[in-house]
């Protein structure tokens, strides 16, 4: 069995943080990522509104070329932070697999350019590979400088746990949870660790601002330091809007909103310049890291 | 009024079963015939209080064929696609994917709000992939902004050059080469999608 990391496009922009994070994590544990070669889009929320067919056919072509990149595994395992390319991917998966139509014509479109998808992939969310495969007791021992004193509220996002629930619960999730505690955080109970970010729609419209303000003054009510997120978007969404949040709600905090893998990379003693800490517009306070 | 006044005149809607029947099918809809109107959906939505009409009253919308103002509503593309109404629904209808059929019609014969940002992006979200295989986000935002509302720009401005100081809004942001004609060429792949739609479309 192989992991090939699939970054997505958000990796190279507003997301560099979480690419970046992630590859450190899964360096100090042991299991480097190589990269899927010549990826591309994984079709998600906005392509899949306009053409739905294509939008299958570009998330295949990349689970075309993962097997074409490792011909001989039997398994290659997809890892896919973003919760939109991890959606995108292991929908395309799903329905060319379960739906003759449609899999019969994603395959057609993939032989056109020589391609062909036997069906060895799965696609993983780096959440379900650090429960389920790493393990939280391998975690807890790797944590040589636990969060100690530091209050997080895991916000896990839509697309990661809905519609398919692979790994973990549609609207109470855990695994984020059990990992950053693991790490030695105190995790805060609190009601929106599902609930919408507004996703393509909050730079746009004042709707999406509003879900944001919900999500920061719960999480602030909650106590939490900082909000966890397993997602580009959700982080851009929840941390770059929040002076237009401030100036027109009654929300008057800096709330720091970092990925997860960044808490995780602190704690098992990665350089905090290696997880582009500076990259965040309000950077988390570690109670261990100041002193 | 009798008991039969707040309902709306059929006459006064056009009604088009063939919009219904196709909408039906493309949309995973086989389910969509057996939807109760419980309104689970809607109670789900966290962006139902914002839309014209909730998810609930688009698909009842659909199925009674009133093709104007479902493609022509906001609703669908207030959609964001977190799943929550499809993870609820008790008929197990795909409303994400109901949702989705809807705005690629609605794009398709031009019906989608001009002014709103949302089909604006999508489409060119769409155009960009089309080129260089990964999205740009830099010229995805501004390019809807210049196509829909530049005060929208303005008020981002300040934001766009802290993520640029940052790193994280890069100008030259990595792409694949498309049409190489080569093995594994994404044009190739693309152009036979489109042909297997011109087939379906005939058929």
């Amino acid at each position: 069995m192989k992991y090939l990391y699939y970054p997505g496009c958000s990796a190279g922009g507003t997301g560099k943080a979480y690419d970046e994070s992630v590859v450190e994590v899964f360096k100090a544990l042991d299991s480097g990522l190589v990269e899927l070669d010549d990826w591309n889009c994984c079709g998600a929320t906005a392509y899949m509104a306009v053409d739905e067919a294509k939008a299958f056919a570009l998330a295949a072509r990349n689970l075309a070329l993962a097997e074409d990149q490792y011909p001989d595994e039997d398994e290659i395992h997809i890892v896919a932070p973003c919760s939109a390319c991890y959606l995108g991917l292991l929908k395309a998966k799903r329905y060319t697999e379960a739906d003759p139509k449609i899999g019969g014509q994603i395959r057609r479109a993939l032989k056109a350019a020589d391609l062909e998808y036997k069906g060895k992939c799965e696609v993983r969310n780096p959440l379900d590979i650090f429960v389920n495969d790493i393990g939280l007791d391998k975690l807890k021992e790797l944590a040589v400088r636990p969060l100690e004193g530091l209050k997080v509220a895991c916000y896990y996002g839509c697309q990661i746990v809905r519609p398919y629930s692979e790994f973990d619960e549609p609207s109470n999730p855990v695994t984020m949870d059990k990992i950053l505690k693991a790490m030695g955080a105190e995790i805060v109970e609190w009601p929106c660790k599902t609930r919408c970010c507004g996703g393509m729609l909050t730079w746009s419209t004042g709707a999406g601002k509003e879900l944001n303000y919900i999500l920061l003054k719960e999480a602030w009510k909650a106590g939490a330091d900082v909000i966890a997120t397993a997602c580009p978007l959700c982080q851009f969404n929840l941390e770059c809007f929040q002076d237009k949040i401030r100036a027109k709600y009654d929300f008057n905090e800096e709330m720091p909103v970092a990925y997860y893998t960044q808490l995780m990379g602190l704690a098992l003693g990665i350089d905090e310049s290696k997880l582009g800490m500076k990259r965040l517009f309000v950077p988390p306070k570690i109670p261990t890291l100041t002193g | 009024m009798d008991k039969w006044g707040g309902q709306l005149a059929l006459e006064q809607m056009e009604l088009d079963p063939v919009f219904a029947e196709r909408m039906t099918r493309k949309a995973w809809g086989e389910n969509l015939r057996r939807c109760i109107q419980c309104g689970t959906c809607t109670g789900t939505c966290p962006l139902s209080e914002y839309m014209d009409y909730g998810p609930r009253k688009i698909i009842s919308m659909v199925r009674a064929g009133n093709k104007k103002d479902v493609l022509e509503c906001k609703t669908i593309w207030l959609c964001a696609s977190c799943y929550e109404c499809a993870v609820e629904c008790p008929k197990e209808i795909k409303i994400t994917d109901v949702m989705y059929a809807l705005k690629q019609q609605a794009l398709l014969e031009g019906k989608s709000p001009k002014k709103l940002p949302v089909p604006v992006l999508d489409r060119e979200f769409f155009n960009i992939v089309k080129k260089r295989g990964r999205n740009h986000e830099m010229w995805l935002i501004a390019i809807t902004i210049l196509k829909t509302n530049w005060l929208i720009g303005l008020g981002l401005a300040t934001m766009g050059i802290k993520l640029m100081a940052q790193g994280r809004l890069p100008i030259f942001d990595e792409a694949i080469k498309v049409g190489t004609g080569k093995k594994g060429d994404l044009k190739k792949i693309m152009d036979a999608c489109d042909e297997i739609e011109r087939e379906e479309a005939s058929a």
